[in-house]
């Protein structure tokens, strides 16, 4: 495979081409509703659209699992990529590469798109070309945040995607849409407009002495370094903002339950799948590596250690007394991403690993998760666990998979929850031991709230007559999630061949944060209160 | 090519542009003072008035391309002056577009409401050449004058009549503030010129600091009201939602950018070397415009009060430019009036769409569910709401132009970083009213008996604005180099004179 790869010059092409496909797509898919426009039976004659985004999806995922086989584990610097000129005078770049870090999400991507996409099939009846374009743009927009190498294209696609995800939460959302959008739109804009300041600053700080052209790209931007304590801690808090809104860290974190919950399915998976990954990735690629003297800074460190365990525990009472499904694994994510804030800033080498694989599971389980709510929304149309009950003996398929997923996203020994779960304590514990205590008590208030909430939607007694005639799955839904439980136990039983392909990457970052830390600490003792 | 300006045939030459301005808007005016007034009368007229504004960038162009230059004198010969004509011509050509339809459907059949327009931007295009206080005084009154009959120009609409008023008296004691600075300038340097000034700030052969102080002060409150920077800017709101539709999108872009560009001129040619002293006073007058601008802004209902504070906001964004005292900010100051003027056009444009005779109040909630019968222009108002917002890719140049302020502001010897924060937390307010604006055509549902209820068909010249302007500012979000080279081109830096040039002059 490796070999093939190689003699298509797989590496040179694969990252553009990704940002690409979607975006040929979504014209695609728009040409054909601009042919429609004005005909009443615009939605009803849009399957070739709905063909289209799922064909493009599919290849798009299929194109980019070569990826696995041609990104070489134990190598830890960018692998595959370009590097060309976009506006020279600014010194802007586009340059994309992928590395350990950012290889998984990547395919997490790739892979929650089309399920996403099959999973609001048949839940979206109007306006289906607008929604359809506007998911593969988002794929797009989401690839860019992963694959950038440079901070302008970075700043770019990280605005890029939230546009698409505002239309789609406002127009196709639940009842509160109008209001759980703008929240979304604004307080993600208040986070990323400081951080576009922090990134023009950087540039000029980094910029050609020679002709005064900044320069963006993130490796010379890590080779340069030198920033004063007090620069670095500015611009460590502009990013911060931007990231800490996105994860979201504890106080930030109140659009994140009105956005899920009002989301059509779709919105909900790739926002808790991919989009609440973006945060925890800005931490890691940017934010500790660029600014390690302030990330390393014992207070800042506490400060947000202290805010990640409270996101674990907050997070998980909060669920639990959640009458609404969806609201309770919403709140679910703020606390499994506690773990991987917690995992990021212990930095240890199998915290990081933890953190990364935490990251990937969330997206899996949670991913799971909502599609099965949609299913579950679609059916009966209410979301509430008051209103249902027994529904085991109704739909044991879907039953069965919503007890497995459950169980995963618990972290239940065997299934892809426990490994990442397990390496972030693990990691913190030689670090913070105090932190990490607390936080495993996250994992058995999941078990409370999960096991609860599942024994009474499945178990409980079946009282209500509605639903006595609940379909079962159906064939797309099943072939939706059977993708997603194979990834469950795969990562579970044997998460060795993507733990590998982190590693190097996870060291790297560890290390170069470490070392630059000391560095800068040393320059700033060696120049008492220089500025 | 050098122009030598102190010959008279040369620099009528170099004046050309103008001159082919004034020349066609005096024939256009005798033209249609024959025969009467009719709908089809006043159309022709607006379209050989687009014809002139295209002759006069054409000559423009032909500058540009042979590279004039020009000795010192009373006006400039810079890419500064061209790429600003180029931008205020594009935009008079919006402005006629515009009111083709707008004025056929409201029964305005004066044709000398285009001539007008022309003879306004003549003002504004000696406005952008002018380097001698004068001349600047001369193009200002030539530019404010055409306006304010403009603004008045709907004459069975009361608040045309009103806002025309209040512009009139407002703008001339503006004037008056101008003049007197200019005077107390004069006093203090002897001299009306821009590079001599700038010459003998420079070297402190001032005769009194005090008298240039103050009169530096009423120049800079005379130009804060002409382009509306708080607390200057109480005329604008009800000013632009009297005056006719595309009289409004002509004074948010074409009177703002003409008013800047002088602005800049005067402070950063003449008076750079005073940086020190009218530092704070710009500093703070961009601050409270940008807070100000957004925050009314943000409750206002009609549209057109909307983008009129919107507007103020972005005169703020401009001023930032000025506070860094630097030759770069007038690049981006190209720049960002390029992006400002078309997104300016297509909202104004969409709004000239969804209009209804007689001009009845239009509430951004009449808006709403637009994009269900009208889905692209619900899409080209967003692009130019997002690019107004300073949103990447959907909204097209915006966001580089709002960088590239940024990048500015921070490039300068004495970063203005405060205020690039300020810049950037006052944008997050602006997105609650330029998102709920969006939000209202896609997200809400369409209630019967509303103000745009039913569709009309759009003319064809508004047409072609709204599309030309969102197409552009789309392409040039993605494809920004060909821009950023026009405005970095040599003689697109305002600065102080170099020594060796007012030798030649004293000589």
């Amino acid at each position: 495979m490796t070999d093939f790869l190689n003699g298509i010059h797989y590496n040179s092409w694969i990252l553009p081409v990704l940002l690409i496909i979607p975006l040929v797509g979504a014209l695609l898919v728009w040409a054909h509703g601009a042919s429609r426009m004005g005909l009443a039976d615009a939605d009803a004659n849009a399957g070739p659209a709905r063909q289209i985004t799922v064909w493009t999806l599919i290849v798009e995922f299929i194109v980019s699992c070569g990826l696995w086989w041609s990104f070489v584990p134990g190598v830890a610097g960018w692998q595959a990529g370009v590097d060309m000129a976009w506006i020279p005078a600014w010194g802007v770049r586009f340059s994309l590469g992928v590395d350990g870090i950012s290889l998984m999400l990547v395919l997490l991507t790739t892979l929650t798109m089309p399920l996403a996409v099959l999973g609001g099939w048949t839940s979206i009846k109007s306006k289906i070309h607008a929604y359809l374009g506007l998911l593969l743009i988002l794929t797009s927009g989401m690839l860019g945040v992963f694959l950038s190498r440079d901070l302008f294209l970075f700043y770019v696609t990280w605005e890029v995607m939230l546009i698409p995800m505002y239309f789609i939460i406002g127009i196709w959302g639940g009842q509160r849409r109008i209001y759980a959008s703008l929240k979304f739109f604004i307080y993600t804009m208040l986070g990323s407009l400081l951080m576009l300041v922090a990134i023009v600053y950087l540039g000029i700080h980094n910029r050609d002495l020679l002709t005064g052209v900044p320069n963006f790209s993130y490796d010379a931007m890590l080779a340069s370094g030198a920033l004063t304590p007090k620069t670095s801690l500015w611009l460590f808090g502009a990013f911060f903002m931007a990231f800490a809104v996105k994860v979201p860290v504890f106080p930030f974190h109140t659009w994140l339950p009105d956005a899920h919950t009002e989301a059509p399915t779709a919105g909900s998976v790739i926002l808790a799948g991919i989009m609440l990954k973006m945060g925890t990735f800005g931490f890691l690629r940017f934010a500790l590596p660029l600014f390690p003297g302030s990330a390393m800074n014992p207070t800042v460190r506490a400060i947000i250690l202290t805010l990640a365990v409270i996101g674990i525990i907050y997070g998980a009472l909060v669920a639990m007394v959640q009458p609404d499904f969806k609201k309770l694994i919403a709140y679910s994510s703020v606390s499994h991403l506690g773990f991987v804030m917690l995992g990021i800033f212990a930095l240890t080498v199998q915290s990081v690993q933890g953190a990364l694989l935490v990251m990937i599971n969330h997206g899996i389980s949670t991913g799971a998760l909502f599609l099965l709510i949609g299913m579950m929304y679609e059916r009966r149309h209410t979301r509430m666990l008051a209103d249902y009950g027994g529904i085991a003996r109704v739909v044991p398929m879907f039953a069965a998979a919503l007890t497995f997923v459950s169980l995963s996203s618990i972290g239940l020994p065997g299934l892809n929850g426990f490994v990442g779960e397990f390496l972030v304590l693990l990691g913190s514990f030689r670090t913070y031991p105090i932190f990490s205590v607390i936080a495993t008590t996250g994992v058995i208030f999941a078990a409370c709230y999960l096991l609860w909430a599942i024994q009474r939607i499945l178990f409980n007694k079946l009282d209500k007559p509605e639903n006595e005639r609940m379909p079962d799955l159906n064939w797309r839904e099943i072939g939706l999630l059977v993708p997603l439980l194979i990834c469950i136990v795969w990562l579970g039983v044997y998460p060795a061949p993507v733990l590998r392909r982190m590693e190097a990457s996870a060291e790297q970052v560890v290390r170069t944060v470490q070392t630059n830390a000391m560095r800068a600490a040393s320059q700033s003792a060696a120049l008492p209160g220089g500025e | 090519m050098a122009f030598d300006l102190s010959h008279p045939m040369q620099l009528i030459a170099a004046l050309t542009p103008d001159i082919v301005v004034m020349l066609g808007g005096m024939v256009l005016m005798l033209t249609s003072a024959w025969g009467t007034e009719s709908t089809e009368r006043q159309r022709s007229v607006g379209i050989a008035g687009i014809g002139v504004c295209c002759v006069a960038a054409l000559v423009v162009l032909y500058f540009m391309m042979i590279g004039t230059t020009a000795g010192p004198g009373v006006i400039a010969v810079d890419n500064f002056r061209w790429i600003v004509d180029l931008i205020l011509l594009a935009a008079t050509a919006g402005t006629l577009g515009l009111m083709l339809d707008y004025n056929a459907r409201e029964e305005i059949l004066p044709a000398e409401a285009h001539v007008l327009v022309l003879f306004a931007t003549s003002g504004m295009m000696i406005l952008a050449a002018a380097r001698d206080l004068t001349i600047v005084f001369l193009g200002i009154e030539l530019m404010s004058i055409a306006v304010y009959i403009l603004t008045g120009m709907n004459r069975r609409s009361e608040k045309s009549a009103e806002g025309a008023l209040k512009y009139f008296l407002l703008g001339a004691f503006s004037t008056g503030f101008l003049l007197y600075g200019i005077a107390l300038v004069y006093g203090a340097t002897g001299t009306t010129n821009l590079t001599l000034i700038g010459e003998r700030v420079a070297a402190n052969h001032v005769m009194s600091s005090t008298m240039l102080l103050v009169g530096i002060g009423l120049m800079l409150i005379g130009f804060g009201f002409k382009v509306a920077l708080a607390p200057f800017h109480m005329w604008a709101p009800d000013v632009y939602e009297g005056a006719p539709t595309p009289i409004t999108a002509y004074m948010a872009a074409a009177v703002k950018a003409a008013a800047f560009a002088s602005l800049l001129r005067i402070f950063l040619e003449a008076f750079s070397g005073e940086v020190p002293t009218w530092h704070v006073a710009v500093w703070w007058l961009a601050a409270i415009t940008m807070v100000a601008g957004n925050l009314i802004a943000l409750a206002s209902k009609d549209i057109k009060r909307l983008l009129a504070y919107s507007s103020i906001a972005h005169a703020g964004y401009i001023l930032v430019l000025l506070t860094t005292g630097q030759a770069l900010g007038s690049s981006a100051f190209l720049f960002y009036i390029v992006a400002y003027t078309l997104a300016t056009f297509g909202a104004f444009g969409v709004v000239v769409a969804l209009g209804q005779a007689g001009e009845p109040h239009l509430n951004v909630d009449d808006f709403a569910g637009l994009w269900t019968v009208r889905p692209w222009l619900s899409v080209a108002m967003a692009v130019c709401m997002l690019s107004l917002l300073g949103f990447p890719i959907f909204g097209g140049a915006g966001f580089f132009a709002k960088w590239y302020v940024i990048q500015a502001a921070l490039q300068a010897p004495e970063p203005q970083t405060r205020l690039a924060v300020l810049l950037v937390l006052t944008s997050v307010i602006s997105s609650g009213y330029y998102m709920y604006v969006v939000l209202v055509m896609f997200m809400k549902p369409r209630d019967e008996g509303q103000a745009v209820s039913d569709p009309r068909s759009v003319g064809t010249a508004t047409r072609w604005v709204i599309g030309l302007s969102t197409v552009t500012l789309l392409v040039l979000g993605v494809f920004p180099n060909a821009l950023v080279a026009l405005t970095q081109r040599p003689g697109s830096y305002l600065h102080a004179p170099m020594p060796q040039v007012t030798e030649v002059i004293q000589r």
